[in-house]
């Protein structure tokens, strides 16, 4: 069983899944990496992806169309968002605390919503694999990387382009100015509501797509809390990465393939007790966090609600 | 670029600014009364007074951060409004706050940067803000790289920005709010040279400031406000430096001075070779060695953030030393805890008072008793014995001057000075052998700022040995018997008395032995 286990078969099938299972990390991370960096700590990610996994699904389901699916799963990320920043931003509540009542919310709401509208667990047909034309052929590699889904190449297309808007435009430029120092930000004329208004609603559609990235396209199911705390990894996993788009996506690769090693040890069964194997990516998450605290600073007005003061 | 440049263009210079009839009201206090205001191009004009006169308010009306109640502005003859900074900035006004508005992590070119349309649209070009900022750095000489990022530049550079931030988005009149506050008097030097490069490129300036000889250095015409209201204006020429203060302040006043030699005992306090981390886990104190004597006061000079806060922890042990000894009275404390060195008599005005000197919750009384509410006469069997601290109280307040409605009153509704009032009563009607000041008078009025000198003066008479860490060298000279300059964590030089001339001590401040 063991020698099996190492079989090059088995490694890449430990690879390319472990590639699938970062894409909903990737998408709410970077989302929350947003959203931090200008100031502002969302803990309601797992609520929005949930909501996102539902509505993806639901209308998926209703329409027999993925794209639709995903409209709606961004749709209502963006209005999960844009509550959570009214909440942290307008009405200046304990960010933590608030978040977690979105966490909760959200929770609720897709499991009631499924309860009423579904009653029993279904599958769709979601975003089909896409074998990109020559790379795909290519041997051990082609198969890791290039047989995926749309929203896995897209989760991926995101870590570069994010790592661009933050460091090379100047909406990047105010963002960070915005989660350092508002008050600074504020006397230069920078909207300080405004921008931490566009990175938290950005936030939960990056979100709602990572929960539609699960029910549409990796699983094609949706059942109740079907992220089971993948959300608050995902914040975890922005500390881990210290606030950088590539400092994420590293997170997200070790946590998901390690993920997917546990998987695949369960799969062939390894003589390890599953409840172990379910443990280690989360185990593994604690040490790198506690190896990795103090390493990088945080955005200095990260969960610091602005008001302009004297 | 071309946008950057238009917005200069596009509108005209400020030839004259106006603040007419401005009043403001927060809860409770009249920030600025019916308070006119001018200034014209070429013109450096000063507005002087103490804390909580109303300058900075009058300013931040200026700037757009707030909106008066009443009063209007005006440039050049017609009325402007002025909602946000944006609008400041876009009618060519610039401001330079007292806490500098620069984003530590970001670089230069990027604090400029911030904000402004950029000529590649919606990416950044700062290449382009790099190459005009030098360009303006040079013509004002205010030499910075615009590569570097805020945290690695002293402070001085760090204000050269925050003045090109400004010229960049072309002001035609800066507001420079207490400008020299944070800097050495070499620097002061190089700063004053640089508002008269800009005064002869027709700017206006507005220079707040509670220094006199600064304001009569440097203006042209100088506006006193007192509790919100104009006192007078008048051109600087006629001014002298005992008018403004009295205009000031409403009253005569005297700056406090050793009178006595000091009547020097036994060493009280001794450091040896004293290591220790700052918060960020950086030397702040590299080898420290310094003894104070009783019925000494030692005044530890330096620009901020080069040690002191960090010394004044380990001497009272709230912040380990990593090397090197602490004595107090010859017994060896280092790493002792906070208690056990108060214990051996002594008393801590920290920096912080809000933060480190009071609970704000508790009131007068339960202040005063902080640190030995535990102890007799206070307290017996674990019961506090509220009749003896209500006298005790009642005592201190009466004695120290405290102004409040009661001993019931919670410290936070004090004021500033009645809150070191309380500070200073606790820790010094327990007769301190040692007595360790930061800041003591900082944000304090002159009556106050009066007030904990002669107490300090007092102490110094009784036999205390004093340590007073102040970033005001007016005051370290005016009360130290020895002056301690330290920089980089390191103690440059002690200076007698007598020796302690403003120059020698600034050129120390900037770690430069004047042989």
């Amino acid at each position: 069983m063991i020698t099996d286990f190492f079989s090059a078969t088995v490694l890449i099938g430990i690879l390319a899944s472990g590639i699938r299972l970062a894409t909903p990390y990737l998408y709410a991370s970077i989302g929350e990496t947003f959203g931090q960096r200008s100031g502002v700590l969302n803990l309601g990610v797992e609520g929005q992806m949930l909501m996102g996994a539902f509505t993806a699904f639901y209308i998926t389901l209703r329409t027999g169309n993925v794209w639709l699916g995903l409209l709606a799963a961004i749709g209502v990320g963006a209005l999960m968002g844009l509550a959570m920043a009214f909440v942290s931003i307008h009405l200046r509540a304990v960010q933590g605390i608030s978040g977690i009542g979105f966490y909760l919310f959200g929770l609720g709401m897709s499991d009631l919503l499924f309860q009423k509208l579904m009653g029993e667990v279904k599958t769709v047909s979601g975003f089909g694999a896409i074998e990109i034309p020559f790379l795909s052929s290519l041997p051990v590699v082609g198969e890791i990387f290039f047989r995926q889904n749309l929203l896995v190449y897209l989760a991926f297309l995101l870590v570069p382009v994010a790592w661009f808007v933050l460091n090379k435009t100047t909406l990047g430029l105010k963002i960070r100015a915005v989660g350092e120092n508002p008050q600074a930000a504020d006397t230069l004329g920078v909207s300080v509501a405004g921008i931490r208004y566009l990175t938290v609603t950005m936030g939960g559609v990056f979100s709602a797509i990572g929960g539609a990235s699960l029910s549409i396209a990796n699983l094609n199911v949706f059942q109740q809390n079907m992220t089971s705390g993948l959300g608050f990894i995902a914040v975890a996993l922005v500390y881990f990465g210290g606030w950088k788009p590539f400092g994420v996506l590293f997170g997200a690769l070790l946590f998901s393939m390690v993920n997917s090693l546990q998987l695949w040890m369960q799969i062939l069964n390894v003589p390890i007790p599953s409840d172990f194997a379910v443990m280690m990516p989360y185990v593994l998450t604690i040490i790198v966090l506690v190896l990795t605290v103090g390493r990088v600073r945080g955005p200095s007005a990260l969960t610091k609600p602005f008001i302009r003061e004297g | 670029m071309s946008d950057v440049q238009s917005i200069s263009f596009e509108r005209q210079r400020i030839e004259h600014l106006e603040l007419k009839n401005i009043t403001k009201r927060f809860p409770g206090v009249l920030a600025n009364a019916h308070v006119d205001f001018d200034v014209r191009a070429g013109e450096v004009h000063a507005l002087l007074g103490e804390n909580g006169a109303g300058k900075s308010t009058l300013m931040k009306i200026l700037y757009g951060l707030y909106h008066p109640d009443e009063g209007e502005i005006f440039i050049n003859g017609s009325p402007v409004r002025i909602a946000s900074p944006n609008d400041a900035i876009n009618l060519g006004i610039g401001m330079i706050h007292q806490h500098f508005m620069l984003v530590d992590s970001l670089t230069v070119a990027e604090n400029i940067a911030l904000g402004l349309p950029s000529s590649r649209g919606l990416l950044t070009d700062l290449d382009v803000v790099s190459a005009r900022t030098e360009m303006l750095a040079k013509k004002y000489g205010l030499l910075v790289d615009p590569g570097a990022y805020i945290w690695q530049l002293a402070v001085g550079q760090r204000q050269r920005v925050e003045i090109l931030k400004a010229l960049y988005r072309g002001a035609d009149l800066l507001i420079l709010d207490e400008p020299t506050a944070v800097l050495t008097p070499q620097e002061v030097d190089e700063f004053m040279e640089t508002i008269r490069q800009m005064t002869e490129e027709k700017h206006s300036i507005i220079f707040i400031s509670h220094k006199l000889h600064e304001v009569i250095a440097i203006s042209q015409r100088v506006t006193v406000l007192r509790n919100g209201r104009r006192v007078d204006s008048c051109p600087t020429a006629g001014c002298t430096k005992h008018d403004l203060a009295r205009m000031m302040v409403g009253q005569e006043i005297v700056m406090p001075k050793l009178t006595t030699p000091p009547k020097r005992g036994e060493v009280r306090l001794e450091l040896k070779n004293v290591h220790a981390q700052s918060d960020r886990e950086t030397p702040a104190l590299r080898g420290v060695d310094l003894q104070i004597f009783s019925g000494e006061i030692v005044g530890l000079a330096g620009v901020s953030g080069n040690g002191q806060a960090e010394l004044a922890q380990v001497v009272t042990g709230l912040r380990p030393a990593t090397q090197g000894q602490v004595l107090i009275e010859g017994r060896d404390m280092t790493g002792k805890l906070p208690g056990e060195i108060i214990r051996c008599g002594l008393a801590y005005i920290p920096e912080e008072r809000m933060r480190d000197g009071m609970v704000q919750d508790f009131n007068i009384s339960e202040n005063i008793i902080l640190r030995d509410h535990n102890k007799d006469p206070y307290a017996k069997r674990g019961f506090l014995l509220h009749r003896v601290i209500a006298e005790f109280t009642d005592r201190l307040i009466d004695l120290f001057h405290i102004k409040t409605p009661s001993r019931e009153t919670p410290a936070r509704n004090l004021s500033g000075g009645n809150i070191q009032k309380v500070v200073l009563a606790r820790e010094l009607s327990r007769q301190p052998r040692i007595i360790v000041a930061a800041q003591p008078s900082r944000g304090l009025d002159i009556g106050a700022t009066e007030y904990v000198h002669n107490s300090l003066l007092e102490q110094r008479e009784k036999g205390a040995a004093i340590l007073l860490i102040s970033e005001d060298l007016d005051e370290i000279l005016a009360l130290s018997d020895r002056v301690a300059v330290v920089y980089e964590g390191r103690i440059m030089g002690i200076l007698d008395n007598k020796d302690a001339e403003r120059e020698r001590v600034g050129l120390l401040m900037a770690g430069v032995h004047p042989d």
